[in-house]
């Protein structure tokens, strides 16, 4: 299973990539693994604001839903429409094609609370 | 050999059916129904002979798994035998061919039926009132959900959340979302019972309900039951119970009792109506007399020796389903309670969780149990321990149907990695739980000596796995030619 040194994580299991004030955020390869097959998710509308942990959209896999969560709190600047069609990608690709959405950070301080590569590995006991 | 579709084997200018000479004067269709409503073409119904379409239904019930033909542990469902005198009594001509337009004066004993099947499951609830009108229990759920909506309207209090452990039926959260409410989840304690803390933290004058399953569905009872109502209550909320598990209760202690305000019950799960077949299900609602004003319209009410139907309920949420609900689901609930009688109905549950129990012990040694407690009517195992040869639960469910068993509950309750939620009733002999049990430890050693057999299961059903996240993305119900 994959983790990547380059990213910020959280305890439900997204990863995050900075860029200035812009975060990507998708879920994680050790998720995509649990979740299964993934059959659909639900996106937030570009321009919809959220505060840090609060739900944003929702995974879909074979055996279960699950929410997905901001990391941070900001506006949402994009989001991977391509996944509406093509939910597999986040199994195949969880770190590339299969980025979820781009939030505009309003609080770069929060990144703070994330995980690093080192702390996400052991919360996952790998 | 795979099965036609009944539109594949169907062939125009056959039929199966012979009607009668038109004995009344025939009528324009434009007479009757106005033309935007007309078809503009035929439906395509399958043209089929009598014998091709029993045939037809005949195969394909073999190919399925039921409870007639085998063990069906399917936690939290309840997959109980249906005694077939429900059927015959279900099929009594006063029950089966009364109309729900029909006066109140000629249907008697349909309502004298059901008013008493609502004392009998008041009395088992320990509820004050009940309404048989739900038809399923995530629509019990919603119904219940409503009359908190209205009652903490009537009372002038804005109160928006209902909270749920993190171990509920998925349906509690959306009951709660539809009737209006934020679900707010808290966090099961080590033992996986609900925890007291996290109670006296979150229950607060914005809280309206608290939802619980009890036992809940990791089959343990909540022994804090009494001193989380009164907290509860103490801030001016109501108790709600998920009485999908009261198979475990009956007879022995009552909801009512536990402090609970308002519950449902599945007269598919706990009394013995045929449950799995898509229905029709029944759920009905029982509450306290406080929160009888908002039950569903129209309530059975008694008239000295005559039963009638009453719509004048100001505070009523309304209607929850088309006239009066699945009848003749109560009239299979009335059945097994009547026959069974307070004595039998206890049995029931005593048997129920000495079959769970019994299985427990027998499977504990050879698959994880997280949560290791005496347990209620069902038990949670985990098919973690199979991670390591590279086996899943999934693998295990599939492997299980080639031993001529259906598969536990699978990936349920969340809070269990590789959950498999074990359910055996209390119908099933103590052989066909050795039977059952055999069967778990031979493919827990084939997991470990020769996964391939797992990864390659089933192999003894008409068609093998299905590809589920195909299904799931690319959804097709309709037949096109």
């Amino acid at each position: 299973m994959e983790i990547r040194e380059n990213l910020h994580y959280t305890k439900e299991h997204e990863w995050i990539l900075v860029d200035g004030d812009i975060a990507t955020v998708g879920i994680t390869d050790y998720a995509q693994q649990e979740l299964g097959d993934i059959v659909f998710v639900e996106l937030p509308e570009v321009g919809s604001e959220f505060t840090s942990m609060e739900s944003f959209g929702v995974i879909e896999a074979v055996k279960t839903v699950a929410d997905l969560f901001a990391p941070v709190s900001g506006k949402i600047v994009d989001v991977n429409n391509v996944l509406i069609d093509r939910p597999d990608l986040i199994n195949s690709d969880a770190y590339g094609e299969g980025w979820i959405i781009k939030i505009e950070m309003s609080n770069n301080e929060e990144l703070n609370q994330l995980l690093d590569a080192a702390g996400y590995k052991s919360l996952i006991g790998d | 050999m795979e099965e036609k579709l009944i539109f594949e084997i169907s062939s125009d200018s056959k039929k199966g059916y012979t009607l009668p000479a038109l004995d009344v004067q025939a009528k324009d269709i434009n007479e009757l129904i106005p033309e935007e409503f007309q078809r503009k073409s035929d439906a395509e119904l399958p043209q089929v002979s009598e014998p091709e379409a029993v045939r037809h239904f005949v195969n394909l019930s073999r190919k399925n798994h039921h409870i007639d033909k085998g063990f069906y542990p399917l936690g939290s469902c309840t997959m109980k035998y249906n005694p077939k005198v429900n059927e015959e009594t279900a099929k009594l001509d006063g029950f089966r061919n009364v109309h729900p337009f029909e006066d109140e004066r000629f249907v008697q004993g349909a309502l004298k039926l059901m008013k008493e099947l609502e004392e009998y499951l008041c009395e088992i609830l320990g509820t004050d009132v009940v309404s048989l009108q739900p038809a399923a229990g995530s629509q019990g759920e919603l119904s219940g959900i409503l009359i908190a909506k209205r009652y903490f309207e009537k009372l002038g209090e804005e109160r928006t959340a209902v909270i749920i452990p993190d171990s509920a039926h998925g349906t509690n959260p959306a009951s709660v979302s539809i009737g209006g409410f934020k679900a707010f989840q808290i966090k099961s304690n080590e033992q996986g019972k609900l925890d007291i803390e996290e109670i006296k933290k979150y229950v607060d004058k914005n809280t309206a309900v608290l939802m619980v399953t009890n036992p809940n569905t990791l089959g343990l009872f909540e022994e804090q039951i009494f001193e989380i109502s009164e907290i509860v209550h103490s801030r001016g909320a109501l108790m709600y119970m998920d009485g999908a598990n009261l198979n475990a209760l009956m007879g022995i202690t009552r909801p009512g009792d536990m402090g609970f305000d308002i519950m449902h019950v599945n007269l598919h799960k706990t009394f013995s109506a045929p449950h799995g077949g898509g229905g029709p299900g029944s759920g009905p609602i029982g509450v306290v007399e406080r929160l009888e004003p908002f039950l569903p319209v129209p309530r059975i009410i008694k008239d000295g020796s005559s039963f009638k139907w009453n719509y004048s309920y100001k505070n009523s949420i309304g209607k929850i389903h088309s006239f009066f609900g699945n009848f003749s689901i109560f009239v299979k609930a009335y059945t097994y309670i009547r026959i069974l009688g307070a004595k039998g109905l206890k049995e029931v549950s005593e048997n129920a969780i000495i079959n769970a129990n019994y299985l427990l012990k027998k499977l504990e040694k050879h698959f994880s149990i997280p949560y290791k407690d005496y347990c209620m009517h069902e038990f949670v195992a985990s098919g973690e321990n199979l991670k390591e040869y590279g086996i899943r639960t999934l693998d295990v469910a599939k492997r299980l149907l080639d031993f001529g068993f259906h598969s536990p509950t699978i990936y349920f309750p969340l809070i269990v990695k590789e959950a498999l939620m074990i359910e055996p009733t209390e119908t099933e002999s103590r052989s066909s739980l050795d039977s059952f049990a055999e069967a778990m430890i031979k493919i827990k050693e084939e997991a470990e000596k020769n996964p391939e057999v797992l990864h390659s299961s089933p192999q003894t059903t008409p068609i093998g796995r299905l590809d589920e996240a195909k299904a799931g993305r690319e959804l097709d119900v309709k037949y096109d030619k």
